[in-house]
């Protein structure tokens, strides 16, 4: 099969078109106050337990646009659909993970994982219960009473990841996740992701700065370029992730798609 | 707040109580307000008297020498505590007691011990005023990263050079904060003074207002002092903001 | 203004007697000797200068507590701190209710705010005291006035601090429960209230040392009961021993109160749960 880092996959083995995508963005424009133009008419669609990377330098909009699939903000123009549903705010099949944690400070572990539940109304017995499963998956077994001030920023991201896992959306949209933790946790939390993806079908959209990041987990990768943001590339860099984690970051597509994409972003650097 | 589209500022919402303080006045529904227009009438009446202009100067003048004292001490106080680790474990304690405690309270003792006069008001304007000043300038001083210090200290600069050349303008947002809290707190140190000690002043002045049933007057000369203690306050932060851009840039 | 700041020793910029340094913010048996030293360095000091004949009026610590002692034998100055503490606590009552309440709508309204702000920032800047002979004026010289006099002093800065702690409320959490798909009354109740709490405790804590100070005003300018009317009396009749008495417990009266409270707050708010920054 012949596999470019640039384009769609082509040749054989190449699989048919998938299925209606889960979410469709329609020409969204985002203006702000004092006409700075943070995303310029894009239009994407996403299919449906991909993992696709919103990658570029600050600036080109990636959060702005993340936020507005996830229903945080209001487009200045265009729309977005969810399985061909408008969104007109937050929704139960998006689940969104934030930057800076957002873990309650006064809440013990395991209240801040069944928040999502609790403000559902999910009866506190069976929430709590969800909530300790999905602890243990973020491979947080043991911590449930702690209380945020007492973990580091890698378990605090964890939290934050276990509560989105906990109101079983579809979709789980993460607003760089890892950026706010050291390079070692960072790595870690990579590998964990590419895991965490086989066992839950979920559609994740994954906004990052870091070239290498994108590359490592995502199956699709969209490019956006600053001001104002818009589409440049989309790449699919076709690496098995099946293997050993370790071995990804010295397969030959990975390095020469790095390579590829920081020469093309190199331009935005000021 | 925007109405109709346009953006209101918010001290356009004083404009609406004064109304309402008008029609609540003119229906006499409170006792207590009499009609905006009338007191605004009598202030004219108020600031030409001859008692004002003596309640005034009395006022002034105790407020500038009991601020004057307060500054210097409470900076000096500030400094010590923020420096010397034992010197701030006797003391603040009671500097903190006292930011807390009933003040007017100690009035009576002060008024015993100075007599009742302007020397008792002075020292009532000093002692509200001071500890805030003096906590807020300790809380400046024990700020200045010790990076600061520790260069001046490189380049030789003895303890005196260092407290006045570094510590004090590293330390002066924070100075300057207390300083206007102090300011505030002297307005009400200045008038709980007065009263209390009721036959000079703007003691007097309400004294007389009371006795002679004129609630327009007792109402233009508060309004006064509110306006007093306002622009005070507002020219403080004022000077404070000016020199708030380095406070950001001291870590 | 007042930030949970978990490090110890390092006091945040005060508004207020907020700036206290937190109980057992050191090793907590040194610093209890510290204050104890401060306290009889104090009283020693006191007891010195009384004898050396500063003033007639000055009496010295022993004296002080001769008389003190005296009437909480007789009884006559828990009598008065029955009768002061009447205006004081439903003064305090009304405040907080009133307080807090205008603090958290103009939190979290606009439009609240933008009417009700300007006269809080006015009310705390003022003298209110200025107001409390106008108060005796048209309502008399019984409770009303008294009541109205510590209300004027210890509301706004209840109202105040309520209305920065609900501000304050970080915009990550509000947008965190935005994303998971909250009702504003959810919001405000999960979110808001506990993120505010401390500080809307600590405007109640600075709002009764300011109703302390209403209530001794109101009682030495009004007309004297409780605590002012021993203060007034023994004063008149030069029993400066029993004044500075009454005086000095008020005091320390008020200052219990508000550390018994502030101990309160670190209990119940736990601060280092609070921030995790």
């Amino acid at each position: 099969m012949a596999a470019t880092a640039t384009g769609v996959r082509t040749g054989p083995g190449a699989e048919p078109a998938a299925a209606p995508p889960v979410i469709e963005v329609r020409n969204v424009r985002q203006v702000y106050g004092g006409g700075v133009v943070a995303l310029d008419g894009i239009t994407l669609d996403f299919a449906e337990g991909r993992l696709t990377s919103l990658l570029g330098p600050s600036g080109c909009g990636k959060t702005t646009l993340l936020k507005i699939v996830g229903g945080l903000l209001a487009p200045t123009a265009g729309e977005v659909l969810v399985r061909g549903r408008a969104v007109t705010g937050p929704g139960p099949e998006r689940a969104f993970v934030f930057q800076d944690f957002a873990l309650m400070p006064w809440a013990t572990v395991e209240r801040n994982v069944a928040f999502g539940l609790e403000l559902r109304g999910v009866p506190k017995a069976e929430r709590l219960e969800v909530a300790r499963h999905y602890i243990a998956e973020v491979g947080l077994a043991g911590f449930e009473t702690r209380y945020p001030h007492e973990l580091s920023g890698g378990m605090r991201q964890r939290v934050g990841l276990a509560r989105a896992l906990a109101v079983d959306a579809e979709v789980l949209l993460m607003d760089e996740p890892f950026s706010a933790v050291d390079e070692q946790t960072r790595r870690k939390f990579q590998e964990d992701l590419i895991r965490l993806r086989e066992v839950e079908n979920k559609t994740f959209l994954f906004v990052t700065h870091s070239i290498e990041e994108a590359v490592y987990v995502s199956d699709r990768i969209v490019l956006l370029s600053p001001r104002p943001g818009r589409v440049s590339r989309i790449i699919e860099p076709d690496i098995p992730r099946d293997g050993d984690p370790e071995a990804i970051r010295r397969h030959p597509v990975y390095l020469d798609t790095v390579e590829q994409i920081w020469h093309g972003l190199r331009q935005y650097v000021d | 707040m925007t109405l109709f589209g346009y953006r209101i500022p918010m001290m356009a919402a004083l404009l609406v109580w004064c109304v309402a303080w008008e029609i609540v006045g003119r229906l006499e529904l409170l006792l207590l307000f009499p009609p905006l227009s009338r007191v605004i009438v009598a202030m004219g009446d108020v600031v030409t008297s001859r008692s004002f202009a003596e309640a005034a100067w009395i006022t002034l003048y105790s407020y500038a020498w009991g601020m004057a004292l307060a500054i210097v001490c409470g900076i000096a106080l500030g400094v010590l505590m923020g420096r010397v680790r034992a010197a701030d474990r006797l003391l603040n304690m009671w500097v903190n007691m006292f930011l807390s405690a009933p003040l007017s309270a100690l009035v009576p003792v002060i008024m015993i011990l100075l007599g009742i006069g302007t020397t008792t008001v002075i020292a009532t304007v000093f002692m509200f005023a001071v500890w805030i000043i003096a906590l807020d300038t300790r809380a400046g001083v024990m700020n200045v990263p010790r990076s600061l210090v520790e260069m001046a200290a490189s380049f030789g600069a003895s303890r005196w050079q260092t407290t006045t050349r570094i510590l004090l303008l590293a330390a002066l947002p924070e100075i300057l904060a207390g300083v206007r809290l102090g300011f505030i707190r002297g307005v009400k140190g200045v008038v709980i003074g007065q009263l209390l000690v009721s036959i000079i002043g703007v003691g007097a002045l309400f004294t007389i207002y009371s006795n002679n049933f004129l609630m327009e007057h007792f109402w233009a000369l508060t309004l006064m002092l509110f306006v007093f203690a306002l622009t005070v306050g507002e020219i403080l932060a004022r000077i404070e903001a000016r020199i708030d851009y380095y406070a950001g840039e001291r870590s | 203004m007042p930030h949970a700041d978990s490090m110890p020793g390092r006091v945040p910029p005060a508004g207020g007697p907020g700036a206290a340094a937190a109980p057992g913010s050191e090793a907590g048996g040194s610093l209890l000797a510290w204050r104890l030293a401060s306290v009889v360095l104090f009283c020693l000091a006191w007891e010195v200068a009384a004898r050396a004949g500063i003033n007639f009026a000055f009496p010295s610590f022993t004296r002080t507590v001769g008389a003190f002692l005296e009437m909480v034998l007789d009884g006559s100055l828990l009598v008065a701190y029955a009768r002061t503490l009447e205006p004081l606590v439903i003064g305090i009552v009304l405040s907080l209710v009133i307080g807090v309440g205008t603090g958290v709508a103009m939190g979290l309204r606009d439009d609240v705010e933008w009417l009700t702000l300007p006269v809080v920032i006015v009310m705390q800047a003022a003298p209110m005291a200025a107001l409390i002979p106008l108060v005796t004026f048209v309502y008399g010289i019984g409770l009303v006035s008294k009541v109205l006099a510590v209300m004027m002093l210890a509301l706004p800065v209840i109202a105040m601090n309520s209305y920065k702690a609900v501000r304050n409320v970080s915009p990550s959490l509000l947008a965190m429960s935005a994303a998971f798909l909250a009702t504003r009354w959810q919001q405000i109740r999960k979110i808001v209230l506990p993120e505010a709490s401390p500080m809307i405790f600590a405007g109640i804590r600075l709002g009764v040392a300011e109703g302390f100070s209403g209530v001794v005003l109101a009682e030495l300018l009004i007309t004297p009961t409780g605590i002012g009317d021993l203060i007034t009396f023994h004063r008149s009749v030069a029993n400066f021993g029993h004044m500075y008495a009454v005086i000095v417990s008020i005091v320390v009266f008020a200052v219990v109160t508000v550390t018994a409270l502030q101990y309160a707050e670190t209990a119940l708010f736990r601060p280092e749960k609070r921030s995790i920054r």
